[in-house]
C-alpha cells in the first residue's frame, strides 16, 4: 500500500453573458453638486466584487477618483432593470451599461467646465484626480465640485448619463444548432497535481499551476479572490459535493455540513496563477468575466492526475475515496504512469 | 498567488489606464470586515409573520385530498395557503424570454413529482407554531412510479413525470426532443480516423451550499405597494417573475436586494418570493419565507446532473477529425433553466478545439427529483470534465504529451467554429503555454512558438459537406406571451385583499394565448413563425 503522485492538465474556454445574447442591462449615473458620482443599478453584488469593479469603470470613464463615485445596487425603485448577475454577464453587461452612462455624464460635465473656462469642451480634459484642465495648459483648470455647483446652481444643467448595454438576442437553427451563442471568451489552463492513497482511496491536492485569459484584469485583487475561490470550488466539486451520492439513486441525501463534505484548510493546496489580459472588442476596457469559468478546469486535471498517479479513470463526478478504491480494486491496484 | 502577464498580447491593449488595473479596495469592505453589511434577513418588521411550507414525501403521487381543518385552529396560524389562493399557480423561469411552456405549480395541485414539492403553506406568528400546525395538516396521497434515471425516463411507457412535455423531454423548436448540432460529417470523419474512442461521463448534482440559505421577506407598503427584501441575485427576474404568478403589475413591488451571502446560481430561481408576498397579501402583514439547511441542500435546486456519451476519431498525428456527442441533463420535476442549459451546451460544443466535423445531440430530460438549476458554469461545467478527461485519453491513445495535444488541437483566429461563427480573440494555445511554463512541464520548441494569431483560418475556415438529414413537420405552435406583455390582470389592479375578506376566487391556471404580438423575439421553442 502506498502514496502515488501524478500530475494532469486540463484547458478550456468560456463564454461571457448569457447565450445567444438578448440579455440587456441599464445604469444610471448623477452627480451631486459638490462633485460627488451616484450610480444606480439594480443589479446584484453576490460578494464578487461588482460594486467595487463598476466603480473603477465609471471613475476610468469619467475621469474622476475612484472615491468620488458611489455604486448603489439592488433596488428596484431607484436602479433600471438589468437581467441579473449570472452567466458571468456582470462585468461584461453592466460595466458596458455604466460606462456607457458615465461617457454621457463626462459629455455634460465637459460641457459645464467649458462654460466657466470660456473654451470649447473639446479643449479640455481630465486628470483623474477631481480637476478638469485645458490640454497642454494645465493652469487652466477647475475643479470637478466647481462644475458641479455651477451646472446645478447656475448654468442649469444635469451631470447625468444613462447606458444600456446588449447584444442582441441570436436565434438558432433547429436543424444545424447555427447561432452567434456569445461575443467573446475566456481561456484557461489549469496543472493539477495529487497524491493518491491507494489503500484508501483518498485523493489529496499538492499543487496548481494555471494561466487564464480574461480580456482585462479590471481589478486583479478581485479576479484574484475569483480565481483562488473557484479552483477551491473546483476541488470540491471534483472530490467531494453531492446530495446525491449514488445518482441515479436517490438516497442517502446530506441534510447539513455534517454530511455534506467539502475541502477543509487542510484540503487546499498552494495554487500559482497567471493571469493573461488579450482585450474583447465589446468589453468594457476589453474585460471579460472570471466569474464562473475557473471551477471548470480541475476537475477534469485533477480526475486526469489520478489516472497519472494510479492509472485508473475517474469518469464519474464527484470522485470519491469510495470510487477510487472500487476502480482500483477492478484493475488490480495501482498502476502509476509515467511521471510528468 | 497571481502573475499579470503583461508581456503577452501587450500590443492590443492601452495600458495607460488610471483607475482600471488596480487592486482597490472593494467600495463595501468596511461592511463586510465589521459584520455591518445589510443581508435581506436583518430587516425585522413590526408583526413579522413566518411562513413555513409542507412538502411532498413522494417522488411522485396524485393528491386526492388536503385537510387543513385542524392545522387553520392550530395556536398562532394566521393563514393556510394552497394552490388554488395562487393568482397563477402556473409559471416557467423563462417566460421572461418567451422560451418553454409554463409548467410548474408554486403549490402543487394534482400531483406532486418530486420529493419535497412545496404542497400547502402555513403562515404563522412564530416558526415553531408553524411548524406545529404543518404536522396537523392531512394530505391523502396516491403513489406513482418515478423515474430517476435520464435514459429510463426516455424510454416508451416510463411513467409521465411533467404532463406539460409528456414524453419526457423539454421540445425544442416545436419538433424536436433535442437541440441538435451538426457540422461537417462525423461518419465520415470515423471512416478516415485511425482510431475511434467512445466514451461514457457522469456528473451527479451539486448543491450550491450558500452560507445564507434563499429566502426573502415581504411586508404591506404604504398606498397598495408591496415591499420585498430579498436574497435573489437577478432582482428584476424575480419581480417579473412574482408579477406573472400574483397576477397584479410589476409596480405594485418595490424589490430591495443586497447582500447576498453566495449564489452561486441557486438564488436566481425566486423559489421563496411568490409565496411570501402572497402570504403579506393575504394576512395584510409582513411574511418571511427562508429555507432551512435542509430544505436547502434537499429541495432548494442544485446543479443538475449531466450524462455525456463522446465518440471520437483521431489521426496518428493527434489531429481530431470527427467528434460526436449525446448528452443528457437531468432536469428534474421542471424546467426552471435547465432547456436554457442544453442551448448553451451545443454552443460549447465541441469545446476550445478546431474539428471538422462534430455531431451533438442534447436532451434536457424530466424525472422524479427536485428540479435543477444554474449553477457556476451552467451548461459548461460537466461537458468541460467529459471534454477534457476525452482529451487525455485521446493523447495517451495516440502517444502525444497532453499539454502539446491540446496546443495542436487549439482553435486559433479565423478558425470556423461547429456553430458557424468565426473564432475571434482566442487564447487557448498562450493559456497552455504559460501554464506549462508555470507547471515546469516541457514543450518543445516549435510547440512553444504556436500562437492563437498564426496559421488559422484557411482550411481551417470551411465547412465541410454536411448530410441532410429528414425534417419532420412542424405542428401549429400556440404562441404563449412573455412574462412582459402577458394579459392585464383580469379583474382588478389592486392586490387580493388581507383577510378576514376572503381570498381570492379560486381560478383554473389562465390558458396561454393563441395570438399577441411578442415585444421579445423568440429564443426558440414555443415560437410563433
Amino acid at each position: 500500500m502506498a502514496k502515488h503522485r501524478g500530475r494532469g492538465i486540463a484547458s478550456i474556454n468560456y463564454p461571457i453573458g448569457m447565450n445567444l445574447g438578448g440579455d440587456p442591462s441599464q445604469a444610471l449615473v448623477h452627480s451631486n453638486p459638490s462633485g460627488k458620482f451616484t450610480v444606480s443599478l439594480s443589479s446584484i453584488d453576490l460578494g464578487q466584487g461588482m460594486k467595487s469593479v463598476t466603480r473603477q469603470i465609471c471613475a476610468e470613464t469619467l475621469g474622476v477618483p475612484v472615491e468620488d463615485v458611489y455604486v448603489d445596487t439592488a433596488d428596484s425603485d431607484t436602479g433600471p432593470h438589468c437581467m441579473g448577475s449570472f452567466a458571468s454577464r456582470g462585468t461584461h453587461r453592466v460595466g458596458n451599461a455604466v460606462m456607457a452612462a458615465a461617457k454621457e455624464a463626462r459629455g455634460v460635465m465637459m460641457e459645464a467646465a467649458a462654460e466657466e473656462l470660456e473654451v470649447n469642451a473639446a479643449d479640455l480634459d481630465t486628470d483623474g484626480r477631481g480637476n478638469i484642465h485645458v490640454k497642454g495648459a494645465p493652469h487652466r483648470s477647475i475643479s470637478t465640485k466647481d462644475v458641479a455647483i455651477a451646472a446645478q446652481f447656475k448654468q442649469g444643467k444635469t451631470i447625468s448619463g444613462r447606458g444600456i448595454f446588449l447584444v442582441p438576442l441570436s436565434e438558432v437553427n433547429p436543424e444545424t444548432g447555427e447561432m452567434s451563442p456569445a461575443t467573446c471568451y475566456a481561456h484557461a489552463c489549469l496543472v493539477a497535481e495529487v497524491e493518491v492513497d491507494d489503500e484508501t482511496g483518498e485523493v489529496a491536492m499538492v499543487r496548481m499551476d494555471s494561466a487564464y485569459e480574461l480580456g482585462r484584469a479590471l481589478n486583479p485583487r478581485l479576479v484574484e479572490q475569483q480565481l483562488v475561490g473557484g479552483a477551491w470550488m473546483g476541488i470540491s466539486h471534483a472530490l467531494f459535493e453531492t446530495p446525491e451520492p449514488y445518482y441515479p439513486d436517490p438516497a442517502h441525501g446530506p441534510r447539513d455540513f455534517v454530511e455534506y463534505l467539502m475541502p477543509g484548510p487542510g484540503d487546499i493546496c498552494p495554487h500559482d496563477i497567471a493571469v493573461l489580459e488579450r482585450p474583447a472588442a465589446d468589453g468594457p476596457f476589453g474585460a471579460k468575466g472570471p466569474g464562473e469559468m475557473c471551477a471548470n478546469p480541475v476537475m477534469p486535471a485533477v480526475a486526469n492526475a489520478i489516472f497519472n498517479a494510479v492509472g485508473v479513470r475517474m469518469d464519474e463526478l464527484p470522485i470519491t475515496p469510495e470510487k477510487v478504491l472500487r476502480a482500483l480494486k477492478a484493475q488490480g491496484g495501482a498502476r502509476p504512469q509515467a511521471r510528468r | 498567488m497571481l502573475e499579470l502577464r503583461k508581456d503577452i498580447f501587450a500590443d492590443e491593449r492601452d495600458d495607460n489606464l488610471k483607475e482600471i488595473g488596480k487592486g482597490t479596495q472593494r467600495q463595501d469592505m468596511l461592511g463586510h470586515v465589521t459584520g455591518t453589511s445589510t443581508y435581506f434577513d436583518d430587516h425585522k418588521l413590526q408583526g413579522m409573520q413566518h411562513l413555513k411550507v409542507l412538502r411532498s414525501p413522494y417522488a411522485h403521487a396524485r393528491l386526492r385530498r388536503i385537510d387543513t381543518m385542524e392545522a387553520e385552529r392550530s395556536p398562532g396560524v394566521r393563514r393556510i395557503i394552497r394552490g388554488a389562493d395562487v393568482p397563477r399557480n402556473l409559471n416557467t423561469l423563462l417566460s421572461l424570454i418567451n422560451f418553454g411552456k409554463d409548467d410548474e405549480p408554486s403549490l402543487a395541485v394534482d400531483k406532486v413529482r418530486y420529493k419535497g414539492e412545496p404542497v400547502v403553506a402555513v403562515v404563522a406568528e412564530s416558526p415553531r407554531e408553524a411548524y406545529e400546525a404543518m404536522a396537523k395538516v392531512r394530505v391523502d396521497y396516491d403513489p406513482l412510479p418515478a423515474v430517476f434515471d435520464v435514459e429510463e425516463a426516455l424510454k416508451p411507457g416510463a411513467p409521465v413525470v411533467n404532463e406539460t412535455y409528456p414524453k419526457n423531454t423539454f421540445t425544442y423548436h416545436d419538433v424536436y426532443d433535442h437541440q441538435k448540432l451538426r457540422f461537417g460529417d462525423v461518419e465520415r470523419g470515423f471512416a478516415e480516423a485511425d482510431h475511434v474512442l467512445e466514451q461514457r461521463y457522469q456528473m451527479s448534482p451539486i448543491e450550491h451550499a450558500p452560507t445564507e440559505t434563499n429566502g426573502s421577506i415581504a411586508a404591506p407598503d404604504t398606498n397598495g405597494r408591496y415591499v420585498v427584501y430579498t436574497s435573489t441575485q437577478a432582482l428584476f427576474f424575480s419581480l417579473d417573475t412574482c408579477a406573472k404568478i400574483l397576477d397584479v403589475p410589476s409596480n405594485t413591488f418595490h424589490f430591495i436586494g443586497g447582500t447576498v451571502g453566495g449564489g452561486f446560481g441557486g438564488k436566481v430561481d425566486t423559489l421563496t418570493e411568490p409565496l411570501a408576498i402572497l402570504g403579506a397579501m393575504l394576512t395584510g402583514r409582513p411574511v418571511r419565507y427562508q429555507l432551512g439547511r435542509e430544505e436547502e441542500m434537499q429541495f432548494g435546486s442544485p446543479r443538475g446532473a449531466e450524462r455525456i456519451y463522446i465518440k471520437d476519431g483521431v489521426m496518428r498525428d493527434g489531429r481530431i477529425v470527427a467528434r460526436k456527442i449525446h448528452a443528457y441533463f437531468d432536469s428534474g420535476a421542471y424546467t426552471r433553466l435547465s432547456s436554457y442549459a442544453v442551448v448553451k451546451c451545443v454552443a460549447h460544443l465541441p469545446g476550445p478545439y478546431t474539428i471538422p466535423n462534430v455531431h451533438g445531440d442534447v436532451y434536457c430530460v424530466f424525472t422524479n427529483r427536485t428540479p435543477a438549476t444554474a449553477m457556476r458554469g451552467f451548461g459548461v461545467t460537466a461537458m468541460d470534465f467529459a471534454l477534457e478527461c476525452q482529451m487525455d485519453k485521446l493523447a495517451h491513445l495516440v502517444g502525444t504529451d497532453p499539454m502539446e495535444f491540446r496546443i495542436l488541437n487549439a482553435y486559433r483566429d479565423g478558425d470556423m467554429k461547429a456553430h458557424q461563427r468565426e473564432a475571434k480573440n482566442t487564447a487557448l494555445i498562450e493559456c497552455v503555454q504559460v501554464a506549462a511554463e508555470k507547471a515546469k512541464w516541457p514543450l518543445r520548441e516549435e510547440v512553444k512558438r504556436m500562437s492563437s494569431r498564426k496559421d488559422g483560418g484557411g482550411s481551417r475556415a470551411t465547412i465541410s459537406p454536411t448530410p441532410i438529414e429528414p425534417v419532420p413537420q412542424r405542428a401549429a405552435v400556440s404562441q404563449q406571451r412573455t412574462t412582459y406583455d402577458r394579459a392585464a390582470p383580469a379583474t382588478t389592479q389592486q392586490p387580493p385583499p388581507p383577510t378576514p375578506a376572503p381570498p381570492p376566487p379560486t381560478r383554473p391556471p389562465a390558458p396561454s394565448p393563441s395570438h399577441g404580438a411578442t415585444r421579445f423575439s423568440s429564443v426558440f421553442g414555443t415560437r410563433r413563425r
